[in-house]
């Protein structure tokens, strides 16, 4: 459909034409915002944080731990060089060996979900499996953020973003166009 | 000759060079969900009328579900 539009724009004169081809499905699935009435319920986007710390497969986990302890963190996403997540790596996991690397101490393959879900049955099943977290990746599995279930649930609650994630720049609520 | 984007490319039109980003479906599905600032033109209302609201001085994007 929009290959036709922008061929029409051409032909009406418009000189500086653009056909984003993967349309507002590509964008919803990245977790960026839309307007409308159906996005009046609340998404997976919403209440996900991008500034979890990543860190590569082959990074001692002596650095991985110094890195985490500066930045206040206790997990870390193991992510390829195009930022896919592989893997993950839980506090236990910090405890070992220093000198074994990100990828040998890893969970691999962990469970994540689109941006673009509705909110509530998320936290509803995570409630269910008593999961305090969740990676949020793109459908190609590019890392976007995790979502936390009690900042979720403020969320839900009504609490504002600027007041959930208040120290936290790119966070939601104070979305800008990054990415 | 129309330039396809990825959504990288849009950000960056969006952001510095104040692009102007046409919805072309049917009304009732950008009332529904739309990307921001989004104007709303359906394909099937594609004239030279309709599409006069575009300034021909800025880059015009269009998008649909996806591109299909």
């Amino acid at each position: 459909m929009s290959p036709r539009a922008a061929c029409r724009l051409e032909q009406l004169g418009f000189t500086s034409v653009y056909d984003y081809v993967d349309g507002i499905a590509d964008w919803k699935a990245s977790g960026l915002p839309t307007e409308g009435t159906t996005d009046q319920k609340q998404r997976v986007a919403n209440a996900t944080r991008p500034d979890i710390p990543t860190c590569p497969p082959d990074e001692p986990i002596d650095e991985v731990r110094t890195r985490l302890s500066a930045a206040g963190w206790e997990v870390c996403v193991v992510v390829d060089c195009d930022g896919v997540v592989i893997g993950r790596l839980h506090q236990i996991a910090m405890e070992t060996d220093g000198e074994l690397t990100a990828e040998q101490v890893m969970e691999p393959g962990p469970t994540t979900v689109r941006p673009d879900g509705l909110l509530q049955p998320l936290v509803d099943r995570m409630d269910h499996r008593d999961t305090p977290d969740v990676l949020v990746t793109t459908p190609q599995g590019t890392l976007i953020g995790v979502l936390f279930r009690d900042e979720a649930k403020r969320l839900l609650a009504g609490e504002s973003p600027q007041q959930i994630w208040r120290d936290c720049d790119g966070c939601p609520g104070r979305w800008a166009a990054t990415t | 000759m129309v330039t396809t984007i990825d959504r990288s490319q849009l950000l960056r039109l969006m952001e510095f060079e104040d692009a102007q980003v046409v919805d072309v479906l049917p009304g009732r599905e950008y009332e529904e969900a739309h990307l921001p600032d989004a104007i709303s033109i359906p394909l099937r209302e594609f004239t030279a009328e309709s599409v006069s609201i575009l300034s021909r001085e800025k880059p015009v994007v269009v998008y649909c579900h996806d591109g299909l």
